[in-house]
């Protein structure tokens, strides 16, 4: 056997590649139901603490911060594993993929917050000053006028972040949730082949590279802030 | 515009107050002993004007004098220590004012325009009608529109600013204004950041407005359009209004030194 057809058995293996493909897809379709679910969760999260925080109630900005600062520091596997065997034994039991989104929600949601807030607080003082003497309220004069436009402006790096959780959702593999990467690991200990493993790569920048494409598509459609 | 009209408005705010009571309607806009600090500073000591309906008055003064803030404190984006601001006979200063009603009413034009980058000029114009006054689409665009031709840009509605020039942009700020109707315009340096050529543009549609019979107060440095279109000029220095007459007064005998040395900076400085 030539380095090249072990290469080619090793890794893609048309036998077990057809064998085990229809349980990748099905993995497919967790990971994309969940990343879906996170990034639009996630971010609504985010944005409705950033505009809290813009009211300016101290002890309410206080605690937004504690949580995006305690979400943002620590890994999301960590709160993952203590979710899943920790919860249980305070008598809350969370299947594992309500634990993955949860987690990983509330983490986007940290990111996000800053980031939807850094924009807020960029957003320039006059449209405030614009807004408000044409009787527009605060809240009008934030969601109508500012957030647009942090909004646009944060679009960046807000996709970016976005593109980073939703792949951790292969993190959801540890507790059990039958993801992509759950999926050909199984495949792969059952098969003793690694090709499985190949169709998730596969698998995950087909599912990925759309949005890393739509990512810069945003950036330049809401670039309109550059002269 | 008959002299009559303005004649009260141009005495001394302490003879009107005393109960030499003016046989016209009260002013549009009355500012009572206005005082303002920040800090240490004192901007605004004592600061009283009378605006009558349809007047013009043009605010002269220093840099750092106080006319921003004066023009501030009329729609509250400045909190005023002491004194009082009446809008059509009205207290809108204190407790207990609904600001947002108050302020639709005075319409306010900055320096810089700030109009709102992520919509166009319609939509620049209609935010406030649709969600303030609570008009539905068709009223609010057709108000738009109207307010936008006054301009002269009824072609540029689905214009955002960045594809407009700045005076184009000066003159939607003032359409977003006036479509609210608002009882009193206050203008903040509106040519100030403007290209010479494009200042005619925004001076003309000031004109227009005026001869429609809006109620305007102008900061600016527009020395000849001030001689030429304001009933009264005020001259203001370290937070007091040290001066005030009609136009032709003021620029050809200035009785206050502080306006004489400024007058004479502007007319030979540059
Ligand atoms: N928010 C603020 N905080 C502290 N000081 C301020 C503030 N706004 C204005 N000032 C000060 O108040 C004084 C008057 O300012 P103001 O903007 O009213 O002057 P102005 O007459 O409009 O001047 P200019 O012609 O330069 O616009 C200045 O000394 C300024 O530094
Ligand atoms: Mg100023």
């Amino acid at each position: 056997m030539s380095d090249l057809d072990r290469f080619i058995d090793t890794f893609l293996n048309g036998a077990v590649l057809a064998r085990y493909a229809p349980d990748i897809l099905r993995g497919v379709w967790v990971t994309v139901e969940l990343s879906v679910l996170i990034v639009i969760a996630g971010t609504a999260l985010g944005t409705l603490l950033a505009c809290i925080r813009a009211y300016r109630i101290a002890p309410v900005s206080f605690l937004i911060v504690v949580y995006a600062d305690v979400f943002r520091a620590l890994p999301p596997l960590v709160l993952i594993l203590l979710a899943y065997f920790g919860l249980p034994n305070v008598g809350v039991s969370l299947s594992s993929f309500a634990v993955l989104f949860a987690i990983l929600c509330l983490t986007l949601g940290a990111f996000a917050e800053e980031i939807v807030w850094a924009g807020i607080t960029a957003t320039d003082r006059g449209q405030w000053e614009a807004a408000r003497p044409t009787g527009l309220g605060f809240t009008q004069t934030l969601v109508h006028v500012v957030l647009p436009q942090a909004v646009r402006m944060v679009i960046p790096p807000l996709t970016n972040r976005a593109i980073a959780i939703t792949k951790m959702t292969a993190l959801g593999t540890v507790i059990g949730v039958p993801d992509i990467l759950n999926q050909a690991t199984t495949a792969q200990s059952f098969s003793g082949n690694a090709s499985p493993l190949t169709l998730a790569a596969v698998a995950y920048v087909v599912l990925f590279l759309p949005f890393v494409i739509l990512s810069r598509w945003l950036e330049s459609r809401f670039a309109w802030r550059k002269i | 515009m008959s002299k009559t009209i303005m004649s009260p408005a141009a005495t001394s705010p302490t003879a009107a107050q005393a109960g030499a009571a003016p046989a016209v309607a009260r002013p549009t806009l009355e500012l009572i002993g206005l005082r303002k600090s920040f800090g240490a500073i004192e901007v605004l000591r004592d600061v009283s004007l009378r605006v009558a309906r349809s007047e013009m008055v043009f605010v002269l003064g220093r840099s750092g004098s106080g006319k921003s803030t004066m023009l501030r404190c009329c729609n509250r984006l400045e909190e005023p220590d002491a004194g009082e601001i009446l809008l059509e006979g009205e207290r809108i200063t204190g407790r207990g004012v609904n600001l947002d009603r108050v302020r639709r009413r005075i319409g306010m034009v900055f320096q810089n325009f700030n109009l709102y980058p992520h919509l166009d000029a319609r939509r620049n114009v209609t935010l406030a009608l649709r969600k303030v006054l609570g008009q539905s689409r068709e009223e609010a665009d057709a108000r738009a529109a109207e307010a936008l031709a006054r301009v002269g840009l009824a072609d540029r509605a689905d214009s955002y600013p960045a594809q407009l020039s700045g005076g184009q942009q000066q003159r939607v700020a003032i359409a977003r204004a006036i479509a609210l109707e608002p009882a009193v315009m206050l203008f903040d340096e509106p040519t100030s950041a403007l290209d010479p050529e494009l200042v005619g543009d925004v001076l003309a549609v000031m004109r227009e407005l005026k001869q429609d019979g809006m109620t305007m107060l102008v900061v600016s440095h527009e020395m000849a359009f001030a001689r030429e279109a304001a009933d009264r000029v005020v001259f203001m220095a370290e937070g007091r209004i040290v001066e005030e007459g009609p136009p032709e007064q003021i620029f050809t005998s200035p009785r206050h030194e502080s306006t004489r040395a400024f007058l004479s900076r502007y007319s030979f400085g540059q």
